[in-house]
Formats: C-alpha cells, sequence, structure tokens
C-alpha cells in the first residue's frame, strides 16, 4: 500500500483520489464525498512527517467506507431514505482503528439499501455501474466500495458481507474482496442488518494488503461483546518467531487454542506447502457459467502443478443454504429494522396525525421495496403458525449445513468455489425478479450460515471482458493462514 | 402455500407499514415467489436435529455494572431528532 512519505505527501495522495473519484462521477460510486474533512487530516499527516514524528501503516491512504459505516464525517444513510438526514454522533470501532493508523476516508459508498441486495440496484441513489462495464452491475451489497478498489480511485475500501455482499462484487470487478470468521471486527458501529452473520471486511488489489487491514482492524471490542480475542495478530505472532516476514511486534498473551487449524498450520509450515484443496462437486453443474467452470479448473490445475492435492467433495445439503438464509436474515432483519420509525433520527413522514401513523406512514414511505420484502418475509417465518415450519426449520438445517462444513474440512484445508453462479448480470436484469436476485449468492451464503471465512481471488477475465472471481474458504478463525496461502499462491499461479 | 391479499395486509401491519393497494398486489407476487422457493426446506430430513440460532463461540460476555463515558452524550442524541421541546422529543398526539 502506498503511504504518505517525505516525497509523496498525504495531500497528494488524497487529493489525486478525489481527483479520481470525480472523474468517474458517472458510475455513481459514492453517496457523499469527504473532500474537505480528508484534505484536513491529510495536512495533519504531513506535518507529522515533516516534523519527524511517528506515523502509522496506513499514514496518508485514501480509502473509501461503504455508507452503513457510522463517523460523523459525512451523512451516514445505508442508502436509504428513511436515515435521510443523519450525521452519527459516533464512529465505528473498525474506522476508529484504522484512522488510528493514518487512514483518509475520501468517500463513502454506494449500497443496496440497508446492504438488502446483490447489484446495488436497490439505493436510493440509483445503481453504481460495473468497473468493466457500465451497462452491467457493480454486484452487491458493497457495490460503490468494489467498483472504487478496482477503478484505482482508493487502495482500499470498507465493506459488510451478510450473505456475500462483499466476496460477490469482488467477484464482479475483479479485486479481492474478504469476508473473515464471524467475530474477527467489532461490528460497533454499523447498520445492522442480521445480526447472526452480519461481518465486516474489505477490498483490496492484492492479499497483503488485505492481510495488514485484518491485523489492523481485528480484535475484541468491550462495544461488541460478539467480537472474539484477537487471535488474527496472534497467529501473525507465532509465525514471527519462525519467520521474520512480518512487522508487528504484538505480544502473543492468549492460548493456542485460539490460533489456526493445526491442519492449516502444518500444511503452510513445510516448506513444500502441501495444501488440500477441496472443490464441490455439487456445485459442477450447467446452473453455473461455463466459463467460470473452466476458471476453476485452471486454477486447481495450476495449483496441483504446485503441488497442492485437490480433493473431491460431496456437500449435498448445500443447496439448502439459500432458502436457510432467506429466512434466519429476514427474520433479523425484521427484528433490526423495526428501529426505524422516524421519531429520534432520520426521515419523518410529514402526513401524521397520530403517532400511529407517523411510524407507518415513515417506514412506508422511507424504505426501498427490497427492505420491505425482507421485512414482511421476516415477520411472516417468526410469526405464530409458520414458526416451526420455517424459522425453526431453517435453524436446523444450519446445524447440517455447519456438520458439512466440519466433515469437510476434515478432508481438506481450505476449499475453492464460484463466488456466484454468474458474471456481472446487466443493469436492471434482475432487479424485479427477487427470487432470481437470491439466487446470485447460493454459492457465498453457506459461509455466513457457518460463520467461516472465504476469500474472493479474482482469477482472469472471461471472453466478454468480465472479470472472474473464485472464492477460497477456511474453517472457523483460519483467516491468517487463508490469507498466507493466498499470497503465496497467487505469485505462483497468476496466468 | 398460498399467500392471499389478506396475508400482506397482515404482514404490512405486523411491519408497520401503510402500503397502497397497487404495492399489495406487487408484494403478494413477490412473497408469494419467495414462500414458494424458501419452502423447498421441507425436502430436507431435519428430525433430531438441533437448532443453530448463532455461530459464536462464546456465551456470557460479562462486564461491570458501571456506567462507562459515552462517545454521545444527550445532546448530542436529541439533536438527531426532528422535532425537539424542553430536552424531550415531540411526537403527534398518541390517543
Amino acid at each position: 500500500m502506498k503511504t504518505a512519505n517525505k516525497t509523496v505527501s498525504a495531500e497528494r495522495l488524497v487529493k489525486d483520489a478525489l481527483e479520481k473519484a470525480k472523474f468517474f462521477e458517472d458510475y455513481h460510486i459514492f453517496t457523499s464525498l469527504n473532500e474537505e474533512g480528508a484534505l484536513k487530516k491529510a495536512r495533519e499527516i504531513d506535518a507529522k512527517i515533516k516534523k519527524g514524528e511517528k506515523v502509522g501503516r496506513l499514514a496518508g491512504v485514501p480509502y473509501a467506507m461503504k455508507d452503513n459505516f457510522l463517523s460523523p464525517e459525512g451523512e451516514t444513510t445505508a442508502a436509504a431514505h428513511i436515515l435521510e438526514g443523519f450525521t452519527a454522533p459516533v464512529t465505528a470501532t473498525a474506522i476508529k482503528k484504522l484512522e488510528a493508523e493514518g487512514a483518509i476516508m475520501i468517500g463513502r459508498t454506494n449500497m443496496d439499501a440497508f446492504a438488502h441486495g446483490s447489484s446495488t440496484e436497490n439505493s436510493y441513489f440509483g445503481p453504481t455501474s460495473n468497473a468493466f462495464d457500465k451497462k452491467r452491475v457493480a454486484g452487491g451489497s458493497s457495490g460503490g466500495s468494489a467498483v472504487a478498489v478496482a477503478l484505482d480511485i482508493v487502495e482500499f475500501a470498507t465493506g459488510t458481507d451478510t450473505g456475500g455482499s462483499i466476496r460477490q462484487p469482488a467477484s464482479f470487478n475483479g479485486v479481492y474482496g474478504f469476508k473473515p470468521t464471524f467475530g474477527t471486527i467489532s461490528r460497533y458501529g454499523v447498520v445492522a442488518m442480521a445480526s447472526s452473520t452480519d461481518c465486516i471486511g474489505f477490498f483490496t488489489k492484492a492479499p497483503e494488503d488485505m492481510d495488514l487491514l485484518m491485523s489492523i482492524a481485528s480484535g475484541q471490542d468491550p462495544k461488541d461483546l460478539t467480537t472474539l480475542p484477537d487471535y488474527y495478530n496472534i497467529a501473525e505472532a507465532d509465525a514471527e518467531s519462525d519467520d521474520s516476514r512480518h512487522a508487528s511486534s504484538r505480544p502473543s498473551s492468549r492460548g493456542s487454542s485460539l490460533t489456526r487449524s493445526p491442519l492449516v498450520a502444518k500444511c503452510l509450515e513445510s516448506s513444500n506447502s502441501c495444501a488440500r484443496i477441496g472443490v464441490i462437486k455439487d456445485f459442477d453443474n450447467e446452473s453455473v457459467d461455463p466459463e467460470i467452470r473452466q476458471a476453476l479448473k485452471k486454477k486447481c490445475d495450476a495449483l496441483e502443478k504446485k503441488g497442492h492435492k485437490v480433493v473431491e467433495l460431496s456437500m449435498p445439503n448445500l443447496k439448502y443454504a439459500l432458502a436457510a438464509y432467506y429466512i434466519i436474515v429476514p427474520a433479523e432483519i425484521a427484528s433490526n429494522l423495526s428501529r426505524y420509525d422516524g421519531i429520534r433520527y432520520g426521515f419523518r413522514s410529514n402526513e401524521s396525525t397520530d403517532l400511529t401513523a407517523l411510524y407507518s406512514n415513515t417506514r412506508s414511505e422511507g424504505f426501498m421495496p427490497e427492505n420491505k420484502r425482507r421485512i414482511m418475509i421476516g415477520n411472516f417465518v417468526l410469526s405464530s403458525g409458520f414458526y416451526d415450519a420455517y424459522f425453526l426449520k431453517a435453524a436446523k438445517a444450519r446445524t447440517l449445513i455447519i456438520k458439512e462444513y466440519e466433515k469437510a474440512f476434515s478432508k481438506c484445508d481450505f476449499i475453492l468455489t464460484p463466488v456466484s453462479p454468474n458474471l456481472a448480470f446487466k443493469i436492471g436484469e434482475k432487479v424485479n425478479d427477487p427470487v432470481s436476485m437470491y439466487l446470485e449468492d447460493v454459492m457465498s451464503v453457506p459461509l455466513n450460515l457457518a460463520g467461516i471465512p472465504g476469500l474472493t481471488i479474482p482469477v482472469g477475465k472471461a471472453k466478454s471482458g468480465l472479470p472472474i472471481g473464485l472464492q477460497l474458504i477456511g474453517p472457523r478463525r483460519s483467516d491468517k493462514s487463508l490469507l498466507e496461502f493466498a499470497k503465496e499462491t497467487e505469485c505462483s499461479t497468476a496466468a | 402455500m398460498e399467500i392471499k391479499c389478506e396475508d400482506v395486509k397482515h404482514l404490512a401491519d405486523l411491519s408497520n407499514f401503510s402500503l397502497p393497494d397497487k404495492e399489495i398486489v406487487a408484494l403478494q407476487n413477490d412473497l408469494q415467489d419467495i414462500i414458494k422457493y424458501i419452502s423447498q426446506l421441507d425436502e430436507l430430513d431435519t428430525k433430531n436435529v438441533e437448532p443453530t440460532y448463532q455461530v459464536f463461540e462464546m456465551e456470557n460476555v460479562w462486564r461491570e455494572d458501571e456506567i462507562l463515558p459515552q462517545e454521545a452524550d444527550r445532546e448530542a442524541l436529541l439533536a438527531l431528532t426532528k422535532e425537539e421541546k424542553d430536552h424531550q422529543i415531540k411526537v403527534p398526539k398518541v390517543l
């Protein structure tokens, strides 16, 4: 990552990023730019550099922030009308950590409203264009962030991934996108969607940058009681003792039970690093674009040439993950989004003569159609008479999916699959057909249900010029070794 | 199962939405398609399977029962509302 120094100022880096953001204005990447705030911070960092003071690991690095992160810099809209005019009085923990290292937010990025969607078309501000074809979707829900990195506007961008919202847009735009193990990065100060699957992650151009961002952002937060103790940097500290590549100096204070899986550790310690890569045969069928299937095969061949072993897996229950996901997640959405009532913050409908009407008018006018569908489906699966048939059934299916992954990871170290069945589709093609849009997530949602990490790796382009991405999946808390593996194999298998 | 117009109206009530008829009709079709899709879970045998509600590996995270300094104070929070009077949020009549 290009940081500011004595020859290249932070102000220069920020000005360049802002100029590029404006140049690509018609892609609708940003919901707002943070010009004044960003330049002020850049000058502060430059002053420190001039005085020879210590600056952070991300000094002067411009970044883009998905517009569901809270910070007092600009309005947090979540791309929804109902949050109109909301300037957050608090800052998300992840953002605080990045900025403490000197990163500078130059703008908030477009997304599907409340992160409900797979194309960034469900935005109150209109759709974001794909970096490679303006008539096609950016993917979603973190579409703006993916395109901001793909078009080289910023070095990295933040995202959230509840069912694929980082990995799928990363794949559609040819960049890296990482969804960590559930609980790795604090969610304090991020607009909640589904509390049992929401994860914070990043978009970058290289796995090395992803590793750096993860080492900065992960760790326990007293403000988010669902954060894990910092296993990510502990693994790093362990690796340091026999490998001096890592620059962290954090002490290793926790037990070894929190470090990466012994299987993965063993695999990476071997100098001939012989990982076993699982491919899921149940995903190899006509519903997946032939060029994506070919890319997966090519990648497996390249890995085998490098000495890794490819193992075929049968995971028959994964096909039920999408149905389970679209029960569990709407149920959590219905609960989380009941807080938007127009009373304490955001948009309030003017038409109401009594309080009940104020609630319902505000919510009807303020939510996008997809928000309404999900809230209503959530209330349906939770309502009496349907709870057992839908919500309880889905929670049991979730157990079966988790067990299927556990079994798979007893046979392999990582799993490699497509990210989604299709390449970037045309704007307008699926937006009026919710089920066909949901099917975009069929390969990404199982990870969220199981809480395991996944990295989108760009592997080349289709004949049409659209990027193809594959998804490298590891067991819980294998995040560090997963990124290490991506780093090692990328340089050796690049086409 | 079939989703009727009344079902959509009931769900709209549960969700605190007041929707025009046109939107009800569109939602009826969409919800029908979604429910048809998620109903494929019926095929899955879940006999004797325990449900999973969360994938976090820890439970009962405790802290001392003390008030910690807050990032946003009362003034900052009240400033977010549309109408405020005497340090209270003003809303239309309740009854």
